[in-house]
C-alpha cells in the first residue's frame, strides 16, 4: 500500500510546481480552469498542439498555470499574438484565455476583427465584471449602478453584452455560462476544441474580493446560489436578449453555432482562384 | 547555413530602397509579416504580399500597428521567421512590443521608414528623427541593435544583417531607414542563395525534461523551442528565472537585465559595422548616417577641394553605437561635425564618445527636405578654423 497516492486527475494539465496559485479565495477562474482540462481530456486533444495565450490581469495568469505551451503576452494583445501563432502553425489548437478587461476594452478591436476573419482561435473571456488584478476598476462589462474603485458613486456607462459583441463581430460559436455550470462549461470547451472558426466562450466568475464585497453581493457562496437561481439556460436566444445586470436575470446557453469558411480556407481559396499552381500553401513555417 | 533559393530573387534589379528591404526579408528566410499601412512604408508590405503567397508563407493585414508588432511575434514562437513595417506614428505605438519581444527574447525585425515629426509630422518626407526613439523608446534598461543602410543595395544586405543578428542574440532588430533611401530607386545586385549567409534559429537540442527556455548558453543567449514540439515552455513578460516562470525578487530582475543588456555588447565592441575614408591625415571627422551619408559625400569632396583635411565615419549600425573606433579618432582629429535629419540626436552620442577631447558641431534640420551640401561644408569650414 505504500505506493498508493491520491493525486487530482487534472494535476498532470497544471505546473504543480507553481503552485499555489495568485487567485483570492472564491475567485471563479479556478473552476473555469479545472473545466478547461476536463475539455482538453473529453475532447482527446493532443496535449502537445494546444497552446493557452493570455494577456495582462488576473485571468492572464491562466497561461502560466497550464502545463501546455503557453504564452502570457501583453495587456489585451493575446488574440494578435494568437493570430501570428495560428497562421504560423495551423496545426496548433490555439486557445485564448483572458479575462473581459483585457479581452474587450484594451483588446476590444483585436476581438471584433478576429471574429470578422473566423481566425480558428478558442477564445474563454471569464468576466467577472471587474479590472481585478489592479484593484477593482471599471470594465466595459461593469453593469449600471455597481460600484467601483473608480466609480465610487455607482457606474453609469452602458455596459457591452459581449455575446451579441462576438455574434455581431462574425464569430462562428458564441456561448455563455457561469462559474456555476461546470458540466456545462466543460461541455462548452470541449466542443469548441473540435470546431473550426472563431469560438467565444463567456464564463461569468465571481470577483469576491473587489466586486461583490463592494456590491454587498455577499461572498462566493452567495455568488453561486445567485448564479443557479438567476440562470435560464435558452440555447439559441437571440444574443440581443442576452444583456446582463447585477442582480437580474443570467441568460446562460449556446447561442451561435454556425459554419463559416475560416481564415485559413478564404484564403486558400483566394490564393488558389487567382494564382492557380502557382500558389504554395505555407505548411508550419519552422525555419531552420 | 545558407538561404533558402525559394525566397532570393537572384540577379541585378532596378528597386527602391522599401522593395530592396522585402527582397532582403525573403532572403533572409522571412515567411511571416504583419502590418498596418503607413507612408512612406508600405511599399515593404505591399511587395511582401504580391510575392509571399508564391514562396510559401504569410502576410497578414493587421487592425493596427500594436496588432502586428505582437502578431509577429507568435509567429516567430510558432517556428516562423517574421517582420514587420512602420513609420514614426506606428513605431510609436510598436513600443510596447518591442519590449516585449527583448525581454521574452523574440528574435524579430522591426523596419522604420522615418519621416518628419512629432506626431504626424510629414508623412510623406524624411527625417532622421527616431533614432534616440530606436534607442530608448520602450519602458525599461534593454540593449538596441540598429542599422542605417544609405541606399537600396544597403537595404536589402542590411534587412539579412538584422535578421541574422536578431537570430544570433535573439532580440528585435531596427533597420532605420528614411524616407529618401526607401523611395529612392538604384542597382540592387541580389546574390545566389548559396552566397548569403543566414544565421539559423538557436533551437535547443535539450530534451524537453532537460530544456529551461531562459537558461543562457555562454555567450549570454538562451535556447528556444517553439510551440507544439512536446516542450510545453511558458513565455512571459514578467521578470522570470530560467524556467521562465515568473519571480518577483531582486536579484532574478538583476539578473536577467544585466544580461539583457550585456548580450549585445559583442556587438558594439567586436561586429558594429561603419565606413571610414581619409580619417589618416583628418582634421575634421564627418560623422552621419542613412540619407544624410548621401549629402555628406559631396560636402566631403567640397571640403577637401578647398583644402580641408576632412575625413569620413559612417553610422551603419547605429546602436550600439561604435563608441571605441569613434574615441580613437580623437587622436588626429580636432573636432567632429555631425550633420543629421534632427534636432541633435547621435550628436550626444558623439559628445560622449569624444568626451571633450575635441569639439562637436552638430548640423541640425528639422526634416521633410534633406541638408544642402553647403550646410555641411560651412560646418567642416568653420570647425578647421
Amino acid at each position: 500500500m505504500s505506493d498508493f497516492q491520491i493525486h487530482n486527475p487534472v494535476e498532470p494539465f497544471l505546473r504543480m510546481d507553481r503552485m499555489p496559485h495568485i487567485w483570492c479565495p472564491g475567485c471563479g477562474i479556478g473552476t473555469t480552469v479545472n473545466c478547461f482540462t476536463r475539455a482538453l481530456i473529453e475532447s482527446k486533444a493532443n496535449l502537445d498542439r494546444v497552446v493557452v495565450v493570455s494577456g495582462i490581469g488576473c485571468t492572464g495568469r491562466v497561461a502560466g498555470y497550464a502545463h501546455l505551451d503557453s504564452f502570457h503576452t501583453t495587456h489585451g494583445r493575446a488574440i494578435p499574438f494568437a493570430t501570428g501563432l495560428k497562421l504560423a502553425n495551423p496545426s496548433l489548437q490555439v486557445v485564448v484565455y483572458s479575462g473581459d478587461g483585457d479581452l474587450t476594452a484594451i483588446g476590444g478591436n483585436h476581438l471584433i476583427h478576429a471574429a470578422r476573419r473566423n481566425i480558428d482561435l478558442k477564445v474563454i473571456c471569464v468576466n467577472n465584471m471587474i479590472y481585478a488584478m489592479t484593484g477593482g476598476q471599471t470594465a466595459p462589462t461593469t453593469p449600471g449602478g455597481a460600484i467601483t474603485s473608480t466609480a465610487p458613486y455607482g457606474a453609469f456607462e452602458p455596459a457591452f453584452n459581449l455575446v451579441q459583441l462576438a455574434e455581431s463581430a462574425g464569430a462562428s460559436y458564441v456561448a455563455r455560462w457561469t462559474t456555476y455550470h461546470v458540466k456545462q462549461l466543460s461541455r462548452s470547451m470541449a466542443e469548441v476544441l473540435n470546431k473550426k472558426g472563431f469560438c467565444f466562450i463567456e464564463v461569468l466568475s465571481p470577483c469576491p474580493t473587489l466586486y461583490q464585497r463592494r456590491n454587498k453581493l455577499g461572498d462566493a457562496l452567495e455568488t453561486m446560489k445567485y448564479y443557479k437561481a438567476a440562470s435560464k439556460i435558452r440555447h439559441g436566444v437571440p444574443t440581443s436578449e442576452a444583456a446582463l445586470s447585477m442582480k437580474g436575470e443570467i441568460i446562460v446557453g449556446k447561442f451561435v453555432d454556425r459554419d463559416r469558411p475560416d481564415y485559413m480556407e478564404l484564403m486558400r481559396q483566394q490564393f488558389t482562384e487567382s494564382l492557380g499552381e502557382r500558389y504554395q500553401e505555407p505548411e508550419a513555417m519552422v525555419c531552420g | 547555413m545558407h538561404a533558402d533559393p525559394k525566397g532570393v530573387l537572384t540577379g541585378a534589379h532596378f528597386l527602391d530602397g522599401d522593395h530592396a528591404c522585402c527582397e532582403g526579408a525573403l532572403a533572409a528566410g522571412a515567411r511571416f509579416a504583419a502590418g498596418y499601412p503607413i507612408t512612406p512604408s508600405t511599399e515593404v508590405v505591399e511587395r511582401f504580399a504580391a510575392r509571399i503567397p508564391t514562396i510559401g508563407g504569410t502576410f497578414i493585414q493587421m487592425e493596427d500597428e500594436l496588432a502586428a508588432s505582437i502578431a509577429i511575434q507568435g509567429a516567430v514562437w510558432g517556428g516562423a521567421k517574421a517582420f514587420t513595417v512602420t513609420s514614426g506614428p506606428g513605431f510609436s505605438l510598436m513600443m510596447e512590443h518591442i519590449g516585449y519581444a527583448v525581454m521574452t527574447e523574440t528574435p524579430c525585425v522591426f523596419v522604420n521608414v522615418q519621416r518628419g515629426g512629432p506626431s504626424t509630422g510629414l508623412p510623406t518626407l524624411p527625417a532622421q528623427a527616431d533614432m534616440m526613439q530606436a534607442r530608448w523608446g520602450s519602458h525599461g534598461d534593454y540593449g538596441v541593435l540598429a542599422l542605417c543602410p544609405n541606399s537600396p543595395q544597403e537595404c536589402f544586405d542590411l534587412t539579412i544583417r538584422a535578421f541574422n543578428l536578431s537570430e544570433q542574440y535573439r532580440q528585435p532588430v531596427f533597420v532605420m531607414m528614411d524616407e529618401c533611401v526607401g523611395h529612392m530607386t538604384e542597382k540592387v545586385v541580389i546574390p545566389p542563395a548559396e552566397k548569403i549567409e543566414i544565421f539559423p534559429r538557436r533551437h535547443t537540442s535539450q530534451s524537453p525534461a532537460d530544456y529551461k527556455p531562459y537558461q543562457p548558453m555562454p555567450d549570454l543567449v538562451p535556447e528556444m523551442a517553439h510551440a507544439g514540439e512536446g516542450y510545453r515552455f511558458h513565455v512571459t513578460g514578467l521578470t522570470h528565472d530560467e524556467r521562465g516562470y515568473p519571480n518577483m525578487n531582486v536579484e532574478t530582475q538583476d539578473r536577467l537585465v544585466r544580461r539583457l543588456v550585456a548580450k549585445t555588447d559583442k556587438v558594439a565592441n567586436e561586429e558594429a559595422l561603419f565606413e571610414t575614408e581619409n580619417l589618416e591625415d583628418a582634421d575634421v571627422v564627418l560623422v552621419s548616417y542613412g540619407i544624410t551619408s548621401r549629402v555628406a559625400e559631396k560636402a566631403l569632396k567640397m571640403a577637401r577641394a578647398r583644402g580641408v583635411r576632412a575625413g569620413k565615419f559612417r553610422l551603419i549600425t547605429a546602436w550600439p553605437f561604435p563608441e571605441e573606433p569613434l574615441r580613437a579618432l580623437t587622436a588626429g582629429a580636432k573636432a567632429f561635425v555631425v550633420p543629421e535629419l534632427n534636432l541633435g540626436q547621435m550628436v550626444h552620442e558623439v559628445e560622449r564618445a569624444v568626451n571633450g577631447r575635441a569639439r562637436v558641431i552638430p548640423v541640425t534640420h528639422a526634416g521633410g527636405s534633406v541638408h544642402s551640401p553647403e550646410q555641411i561644408l560651412a560646418a567642416l569650414m568653420e570647425a578647421t578654423r
